[in-house]
């Protein structure tokens, strides 16, 4: 079998990969960059970023025959006309669902870095001592203090706008300037300062496009049409942002249609020896070797490659003697909230589309407070007047309604809650012999539900919304439950966990496997709680630091 | 109705809501199941107007576009027949709906001519425009009604298909977006507080 050799392989090219590649690179590293799927340039292959609504031919909309090819991704909104080349495909890679699990992945360079939400919140204090406190899951094994480092260090080069807030459940960054509450926004923020002790508050959402310029990169031309690819670099993805970068160490192999099967593992040295890769196309088999590999493959996907791993010296695979790989799914729960109108505002308006909208943060089981369910949500809303697709709820034909309809209607206003997710043994993923990819490859099979204390969290979700609302004088205010599946959050946490003790977690506090130290497990898989804030920021920073500590620990020969 | 209960939250990929299901309010909708499934086919040449389309002959076709137009007429702006509204909505019905759907549709447009015949004794084709906006403004108050009073598993009036899908057809075509509503592709800026004049039209999003 042909075999090359680099100073680290990384698996995946998403967010977390291309951070992986970034960093390993500029500390001097030859470093092979692995993706399953096909290659996506910058720029030039963003093909739809221009595009009108009448340019495709139903509108952006799905069809009958997508519908069918697309089993799991119909059931929410990224089965569309407009950026469906980047969703992977259902009937190429299936699961099986013991119980419901919507699984919408990206099988491209850049992953799903290119249709990410890129809101970009930290974990505070708060999370990483919730475990503990708590006596859920296990502890994590770092605290703020670890990672406040490297949250600045991924802001820096990522650009995250945001304004500082003093908040101690949701620290403040390195922020570039805030895209500002629009006028409906400021209003009613205002009004919240003098409502429930001042402990809820509307602040500007923490996103990740730009505001100011970074090398290579314009700020946001506030399109808001960031999931075609943005022709001005404005979002971070791991095209604009963390690839260059590699790129331009000279350092950087990338090979695409490169689907990793297993790792080699050497049991006498405990580490992993190579990278074995199907080739997507040719169905070529390859071994790759490097010191050090780092798994960035997504969440499910890497603890898929940790399972098939080292299974001659444990039959579940690498990382399974703890007992947990594969365990401690997790989501963020959703779709649920309160919205309502400002009929006061019919003279303003605005001008351009913001990515992103206001951020409320957790106030629930923090300073006092205390709920009958554990831990907390933060709620993403927005303010926007009514665009003509009210029009079809309204009686109305001819003339008048048309030029009535194609005026802004009234201001809306609401949120939707982000709900954390406890870590369940119970919630898992597995491997289903019985099925099989396009590759001939065994799949996964997915058993995962909200618990109690989410279905008792979303009580609150809702009506605190409408209680917001309602105290800030807004009117004809509803409340809404659109119902949550696990994994519609597309934020899958968790099957690989860290933790301080190899008998009850997966990964050490540097994320290296505990049976093979030279294994690095940067992504979702890791996360040994899922606070409630968007969690792509915390890879980031999670990926930035374990390479750091991999590259000196490979330097002093421990790997 | 669960219209309301959908947040017009301006925020991450979730405000990437399908348009149509923006457009339906919500779950509990008409159509949104015609348009969120329907039959076989796969997208047809790119319609024009004069020829059939899909599941449609070109007097349907036609017929479409007079009813589209009638609903969504010229005035200071093209109405919905020049901004090709009748292809696209034959399009939509023969690509996007189930056959039950389909079905409700077709016999609606039987039922259109039906209607127009009783009130004023000829098709809806060879009535006068004063003719068809009084046929048009009887069964939208009848979907109206209908679609309040609709039950779980009911399909929808079939003029509220057609509504929704006249109205989609226009504001996202280039002469909706572009001359009934105000649209810029690179905003290059964002405003978050401008005074609004009365009848100032509408900004249309990126699509």
């Amino acid at each position: 079998m042909a075999q090359e050799t680099f100073d680290a392989i990384v698996v995946g090219s998403g967010i977390s990969g291309g951070w992986a590649a970034k960093e390993l690179t500029e500390k001097g590293l030859r470093v092979l960059l692995l993706e399953r799927g096909k290659n996506v340039e910058h720029v030039k292959d963003y093909v739809n970023a221009r595009k009108g609504p009448w340019e495709y031919p139903h509108r952006g909309e799905r069809t009958v025959a997508m519908e069918k090819a697309y089993p799991v991704l119909k059931r929410d909104y990224p089965l569309n006309e407009t950026n469906l080349d980047w969703w992977a495909s259902d009937r190429d890679s299936p699961y099986t669902e013991l119980k419901r699990f919507d699984w919408f992945r990206g099988y491209q360079v850049g992953g799903r870095s290119l249709m990410w939400g890129r809101q970009s919140y930290r974990l505070s204090e708060y999370d990483f001592e919730a475990n503990a406190q708590d006596g859920v899951g296990v502890d994590w094994p770092i605290r703020y203090a670890d990672i406040a480092p490297w949250y600045d260090h991924v802001e820096r080069h990522a650009g995250i706008a945001g304004s500082i807030e003093n908040l101690p459940q949701l620290p403040d960054g390195q922020f570039q300037p805030p895209m500002p509450l629009n006028c409906a926004e400021e209003v009613v923020a205002e009004r919240l300062k003098s409502h429930f002790g001042g402990r809820r508050r509307i602040i500007p959402g923490r996103n990740a496009n730009l505001t100011q310029p970074l090398p290579g990169r314009s700020p946001c031309q506030y399109r808001n049409a960031c999931w075609l690819g943005c022709p001005y670099g404005a979002y971070f993805s791991t095209q604009s942002s963390t690839l260059p970068a590699a790129m331009a160490t000279g350092r950087l192999t990338l090979k695409p249609w490169s689907i990793v099967t297993e790792l080699v593992y050497d049991r006498d040295r405990r580490r992993a020896s190579a990278v074995r890769v199907l080739d997507a196309v040719s169905d070529k088999t390859t071994e790759y070797r490097a010191p050090i590999v780092f798994l960035c493959a997504s969440a499910l996907n890497s603890t898929w490659i940790l399972m098939r791993s080292a299974t001659d010296v444990w039959p579940g695979g690498l990382g399974s003697s703890s007992g947990e790989l594969g365990h401690n799914l997790m989501d963020h729960h959703f779709r649920v909230g309160a919205s309502g109108s400002m009929p006061e505002m019919a003279d303003k308006y605005y001008f351009g589309s913001r990515p992103t909208g206001f951020y409320i943060p957790r106030f629930r089981n923090l300073f006092g407070d205390k709920r009958d369910y554990l831990r907390g949500f933060g709620l993403q809303g927005g303010a926007s007047r009514q665009d003509w697709q009210r029009a079809v709820r309204e009686l109305g034909v001819g003339g008048d309604f048309k030029d009535r309809m194609a005026q802004p209607g009234e201001w809306r206003i609401g949120a939707t809650a982000f709900g954390e997710m406890l870590p369940d043994h119970d919630n898992w993923i597995g491997i289903d012999d019985t099925r099989a990819d396009k590759w001939g490859l065994p799949v996964l099979k997915m058993h995962c539900e909200i618990g109690e204390n989410e279905k008792l969290m979303r009580r609150d979700m809702q009506n605190d919304m409408a209680e917001i609302l309602e105290a800030c004088g807004v009117s004809d205010v509803h409340t809404f439950d659109n119902d949550y599946a696990p994994g519609m959050g597309i934020h899958e946490m968790g099957t690989a966990r860290m933790g301080r003790d190899p008998k009850s977690s997966v990964l050490n506090g540097w994320n290296q496997v505990w049976d093979a130290p030279n294994v690095f497990v940067t992504d979702g898989a890791c996360m040994t709680s899922s606070a409630c804030q968007n969690p792509s920021l915390t890879y980031m920073a999670l990926t930035a630091r374990a390479a750091d500590y991999a590259v000196r620990e490979l330097k002093r020969g421990n790997l | 109705m669960a219209d309301e209960d959908v947040a017009p939250v301006t925020i991450n990929r979730r405000e990437m809501l399908k348009r149509v299901a923006a457009l339906l309010g919500g779950s509990a909708l008409v159509g949104q199941a015609a348009l969120l499934a329907g039959c076989e086919r796969a997208a047809e040449a790119p319609p024009a107007t004069g020829a059939g389309v899909g599941l449609f002959t070109a007097d349907e076709v036609a017929l479409l576009d007079e009813m589209a137009d009638t609903l969504l007429p010229e005035t200071d702006t093209p109405g919905a027949k020049a901004a090709g509204v009748g292809p696209f909505m034959a399009l939509m019905v023969s690509d996007c709906y189930w056959p039950d759907d389909q079905r409700v549709f077709r016999d609606g447009l039987v039922e259109l001519d039906e209607r127009t015949g009783a009130a004023h004794g000829k098709t809806f084709m060879a009535a006068t425009g004063a003719e068809r906006l009084a046929v048009l403004e009887a069964l939208d108050a009848e979907q109206y009604a209908a679609t309040q009073a609709r039950a779980d598993g009911e399909p929808p009036h079939f003029f509220r298909m057609m509504k929704e899908l006249a109205l989609l057809g226009y504001f996202t075509s280039e002469i909706g977006y572009t001359q009934a509503l105000r649209y810029a592709e690179t905003p290059g800026r964002y405003d978050p507080c401008v005074p609004y004049e009365a009848g100032e039209r509408a900004w249309a999003p990126h699509a």
